[in-house]
């Protein structure tokens, strides 16, 4: 941060470009300012022009996976199999994602309905989303609010968790939920992934941001420390805690290695593990555009998660790297 | 920073805080230190015979051709993520910081992908580089290049660059394109007078002042690379072939799950846990009161 001028300024910009709806109203004085200052160095056309194009390409190239994607996931198998498949939808949607979501791909492995998977999915996700934030909340409340003995050693063993990915450690956490019997059940998924310090960091900054007053005031009004939490620290923290949100459930929908790990009951796959499994006998036993159509299926909540709530999308990027 | 108004209780704050210190203690602390003791014992894949044996698995770690080809995989790997999806992300966010209209729809097109879990971009990928019915591959063999990442190792690392800089370059973009708009407007007016064209500014007045947020994003990248990239490489090549892609934190699972090598495994964790703290020494130390956001 330079300093507090420029941080709001950064801020307003950040967010100015978030909900479609608000977007044009946020634009137009936007454009104004911008178009002046633009218009103070020099105008271009041509670069203009070419930054369009720049972006356009871009975009398209980064688009083409999924758009591809979408169009495998329309066709019937025997056309997706035809190298090159055609590059126009094909008519088999609705018959492909009824199918996935409601029996499964059955070709090679046997496998659950891909709607089991995504209800896995949400739940893991949103478990691991709000059990974050709420143990975060609690310690981050008591590590700002209270002194008591040993709290240094507390926020020094949250802390240390910030360097130690999963992947570093999986053999033996593996073993730890093994020897606790919780492979194949939803706090096995979640449980060893709500550990993380990120959070509790993010709301301690915040916590120490809260005016003094607040909490004397509540003191004199007699209010305990729980009740100031649930009325004032709580409420206040209500930006954060959406922002946290989106990218925790980004992050729980996503997870990979760890559902990998700990399921081994068809009915427990995330959709993420799911496809996997279901690409897992080579491509001759593949039914590709089911596999697509799966794959379609398990981006689209994320995707739409990231896009609906684009503001808090960014600002929680941009508080949990800080 | 301390607050001054505080409350008092003797059991409220530890009460507050079991949770989150339950949950680190079990699934954090313990295997950490299992996996630093594991990595100092010999066992046999059964666990019936095990052997103290000091820093040997750490000495036969660096003596294992193998894991030296793993470490050179993982460093090309890195530094393409990096070196690519900085580049690209800095393209983009450059030309989006210059356009007046439909600004916030390019951005809008372009962060999406930072939603897709890795192991959907791998297969994704995968499906467009399948050498029998990927598109792309069916383009490639029309303009006469031969490719078939299932067989070769170059390719196939092409292949997980790719997935793994795509799913990457909306988060290096957002961060860019913030940097770039809290770069004062009257330095680049100031350069712009002086007959300075929009080339020359870039070079000597834009790159200059936005390489704190370069930094940052090249730490963040390289960690991606090392660590997060794990689903990409286990779903799109499963480490293959011939371990062309077996980074080192797939090697970790390789040898740790499928080998059974505990003690070997657990030493290359111990090794991946001093680069994180490595890395994470670096973000802090260097980066992190630098950064403009």
């Amino acid at each position: 941060m330079s300093g507090p001028a420029t941080s709001q300024d950064t801020d307003t910009r950040m967010t100015g470009w978030r909900i479609p709806g608000l977007v044009l109203m946020q634009l137009l004085p936007r454009t104004w300012r911008k178009s002046r200052r633009e218009g103070m160095i020099e105008n271009r056309p041509v670069l203009t022009f070419v930054s369009h194009v720049v972006l356009a390409v871009g975009i398209a190239i980064v688009a083409l996976p999924v758009y591809i994607t979408f169009v495998a996931s329309t066709l019937a198998v025997d056309e997706v199999l035809q190298a090159p498949m055609p590059l126009i939808p094909g008519t088999h949607l609705v018959e492909n994602y009824g199918k996935v979501l409601g029996q499964g791909v059955s070709s090679n492995v046997t496998s659950a309905p891909v709607g089991r998977m995504m209800l896995n999915s949400l739940i893991t996700a949103l478990v691991i989303a709000f059990g974050k934030i709420a143990i975060s909340l609690l310690s981050a409340f008591a590590i700002v609010y209270f002194r008591f003995p040993l709290r240094g050693l507390a926020f020094w063993m949250i802390f240390v968790t910030l360097m130690l990915p999963v992947e570093v450690r999986i053999l033996p956490t593996y073993k730890v939920v093994s020897d606790l019997g919780m492979l194949d059940t939803y706090a096995g998924l979640t449980l060893p992934l709500i550990a993380s310090a990120t959070a509790t960091f993010l709301f301690r900054q915040f916590f120490l941001t809260i005016p003094d007053e607040l909490a004397e005031a509540a003191r004199i009004d007699g209010a305990g420390p729980m009740r100031f939490f649930f009325d004032v620290v709580v409420p206040l923290s209500r930006p954060n805690i959406a922002a946290l949100f989106v990218i925790l459930f980004i992050y729980g929908w996503n997870q990979y290695l760890w559902p990998l790990l700990v399921t081994t009951d068809e009915s427990m796959y995330t959709t993420v593990i799911g496809i996997k499994r279901m690409i897992a006998g080579g491509d001759a036993a593949t039914e590709w555009n089911l596999v697509m159509a799966t794959a379609m299926l398990a981006m689209l909540p994320p995707a739409l998660v990231v896009l609906l709530m684009q503001k808090w999308f960014v600002k929680g990027l941009v508080d949990s790297e800080k | 920073m301390e607050k001054r108004a505080r409350f008092r209780s003797r059991w409220l704050p530890y009460a507050l805080i079991a949770p989150q210190l339950a949950i680190t203690i079990v699934f954090f602390f313990l295997p950490a230190s299992q996996a630093l003791y594991q990595s100092l014992l010999v066992q046999d894949a059964f666990g019936t015979n095990t052997q103290f044996v000091w820093f040997e698995n750490f000495q036969a770690l660096f003596h294992d051709e193998d894991y030296l080809r793993s470490f050179r995989v993982t460093a090309v790997f890195s530094v393409l993520v990096a070196g690519i999806g900085l580049s690209v992300s800095l393209v983009l966010a450059v030309f989006a910081d210059r356009v007046l209209r439909g600004a916030a729809v390019y951005k809008t097109l372009l962060i999406w992908p930072y939603a897709v879990a890795p192991a959907v971009a791998a297969i994704l990928w995968l499906f467009l580089f399948n050498p029998t019915l990927g598109v792309v591959a069916h383009w490639l063999k029309g303009l006469g290049i031969p490719w078939d990442p299932l067989l070769d190792g170059r390719d196939a690392l092409i292949m997980v660059v790719i997935a793994a800089v795509w799913k990457q370059v909306s988060y290096n973009f957002l961060f860019f394109l913030a940097g770039l708009q809290s770069i004062p407007k009257s330095l680049i007016e100031a350069a712009a007078i002086d007959g300075a064209g929009p080339v020359r500014r870039f070079a000597t007045i834009v790159f200059p002042l936005l390489s704190p947020t370069t930094f940052f994003l090249l730490v963040v990248n390289i960690v991606y690379a090392f660590f997060d990239t794990f689903a990409i490489i286990d779903a799109a090549t499963s480490g293959g072939p011939a371990q062309a892609t077996q980074i080192l934190v797939y090697k970790v699972y390789a040898d740790g799950f499928k080998g059974l090598d505990l003690g070997g495994s657990a030493a290359q964790s111990v090794v991946l846990m001093a680069i994180v703290v490595l890395l994470t020494f670096v973000q802090f130390r260097y980066v992190e009161r630098k950064v403009q956001y």
